[in-house]
């Protein structure tokens, strides 16, 4: 975490967006939007742009990472090298390997992987536009591109982030006050058994304060989860009035 | 992983292309709809995103002050990539750029560079010493056909969107941001060869089927700036000059798209 002592992070009780400190940035989240993948997710948070697709289950190459009793779900998170404003150069960092592991790792947990043994569900995150908090807008969007394919899961993954910023637990760090706040907690949370199954944390928080955050980032990816379900509705309540309006059109 | 037509369905696309018709009801030159979308992500200093059909393509443009070549120490350095990632469709993998994604960016660049889209000598700070680099990278997130025409639809909106971030860098020796310095509109008209049937932007399947490949990329003024024959069929003379007749309606009807989104006039 930064510690530039000039930047000023909070004014009157707000935070420089406006935002209180529960509040998140807006979140959309659009499913179905690619026509070559399984499925797909468009997720827009605050500044934040990212596309997630979803191939699969696959067989699985190489083949000695195949399991022999389950699928492997794969992620891979990327920012393209327009995503940021110092070019990144493109391909895999230390940064984005660990994060395809975290976010790996996370999504596992609510798929059902012993359907589809020896083979691979390729999850594939791409962040188009960064602007804090890439990797939860990438587990999220990354759930709902998991049901777009249609892929059988216990629940969907809601992630989301809090931190600290000038001695205050706030929820969603923005840009700046992910740069020169206290501390970065990304959580991914399982809302229908009440798991954590993405937790990181980098800065400095005594135990009351890893509770606040913990708190407010537990309620925060409830409220998120409403956001997935409703972008699956979306998607797939309007095909299904589409075919009913045809259906009584051709007088089925 | 290469994806394989069946059998049923290569016959039928051949049937199609000898009856003069297309899969998806377009006449043999006919675009499909494309939606030119710029400065759509802000990090970048300029940026487009074109949708041709369901292609799905974006590209950035991001400038940093660097060193000139030792040859062209009076001109700016400009570099085009291009990342087909697995996203896009389930043949591409994950790793560094292979041949497709090479001949692609390639393409596209040699269109801006040989058509002389950016006036290079602008971009020149310090004589030998210090140049604007530009950086373009093309980015694939859904691939039905025809990445050339796309990509290179892209490039030139995005370099049209693009603003020399002067302000941001101390040794840049202006204080205020400008519009990238634009000489020339080009853009590619990308034809594909199906037994002896010539077609304009062909989707997926006629892609798959395709026996050659024509990219052509004209400026403002008609001129030829860049062509590129692909994959393993040929074409015959006369052929390509018919591709280069038919590519002048066509790229003026697309550079005009590409000028009304962008809205930049002094050109």
């Amino acid at each position: 975490m930064g510690s530039n002592k000039d930047i000023e992070l909070i004014e009157d009780g707000k935070r420089m967006d406006g935002r209180e400190f529960d509040e998140l940035r807006e979140i959309t989240i659009k499913a179905g939007v690619l026509k070559r993948a399984d499925g797909s997710a468009y997720l827009e948070w605050g500044k934040n742009k990212i596309m997630a697709a979803v191939y699969g289950p696959r067989e699985m190459h190489p083949r000695h990472a195949q399991e022999t009793r389950k699928a492997v779900v794969r992620a891979r998170y990327n920012m393209a090298a327009f995503s940021v404003p110092d070019r990144k150069r493109p391909g895999p960092d230390r940064r984005s390997i660990e994060i395809s592991k975290l976010v790996s790792e996370a999504l596992e947990k609510v798929v059902f992987t012993e359907k589809y043994p020896r083979s691979v569900i390729d999850v594939f995150i791409e962040v188009l536009q960064a602007s804090a908090g890439t990797r939860c807008g990438g587990l999220t969007a990354a759930s709902v591109a998991l049901a777009d394919a249609g892929i059988p899961m216990s629940d969907l993954v809601a992630s989301c982030a809090s931190g600290k910023i000038e001695g205050q637990v706030v929820l969603d760090l923005g840009k700046n006050e992910d740069n020169y706040g206290q501390a970065d907690v990304p959580v991914g949370y399982i809302p229908r058994s009440d798991d954590i199954c993405l937790l990181q944390m980098d800065g400095n928080l005594t135990e009351e304060e890893y509770e606040e955050a913990m708190d407010m980032a537990i309620e925060a990816c409830k409220e998120i989860h409403g956001i997935q379900r409703e972008a699956l509705r979306e998607r797939y309540s309007t095909e299904l009035k589409d075919e009913n309006e045809k259906d009584l059109a051709e007088g089925v | 992983m290469k994806e394989i037509l069946s059998k049923i369905t290569k016959d039928y696309l051949y049937r199609l292309v000898k009856e003069g018709k297309r899969v998806d009801g377009r006449n043999m030159f006919e675009y499909r709809d494309i939606e030119i979308k710029a400065g759509e992500i802000e990090p970048a200093e300029g940026s487009a995103r074109v949708r041709l059909g369901d292609t799905d393509v974006y590209v950035g443009t991001k400038m940093d002050v660097g060193e000139p070549f030792p040859d062209t120490p009076e001109s700016g350095v400009l570099t085009t990539s291009a990342e087909l990632i697995p996203m896009a469709s389930p043949e591409y993998e994950s790793g560094p750029p292979g041949e497709d994604a090479t001949e692609l960016a390639r393409v596209v660049d040699r269109g801006v560079r040989e058509g002389e889209v950016v006036d290079t000598s602008e971009l020149c700070i310090e004589e030998g010493e210090k140049v604007w680099i530009l950086f373009i990278d093309i980015h694939v997130l859904d691939y039905d056909g025809n990445l050339f025409d796309a990509a290179g639809i892209g490039v030139m909106a995005a370099l049209m969107d693009t603003v020399v971030p002067a302000s941001k860098f101390d040794d840049a020796k202006k204080e205020e941001d400008y519009p990238l310095p634009i000489d020339h509109v080009v853009v590619p008209a990308t034809f594909t060869k199906i037994k002896d049937q010539i077609l304009l932007d062909s989707q997926l399947e006629e892609e798959k089927i395709a026996d050659a490949r024509l990219t052509v990329s004209l400026n403002e003024n008609d001129e030829i700036v860049a062509m590129q024959k692909g994959l393993r069929g040929v074409f015959d003379y006369e052929s390509t000059k018919e591709c280069i007749k038919k590519a002048k309606d066509i790229c003026s009807e697309t550079r005009e798209k590409v000028i009304e989104e962008v809205g930049r006039e002094n050109i």
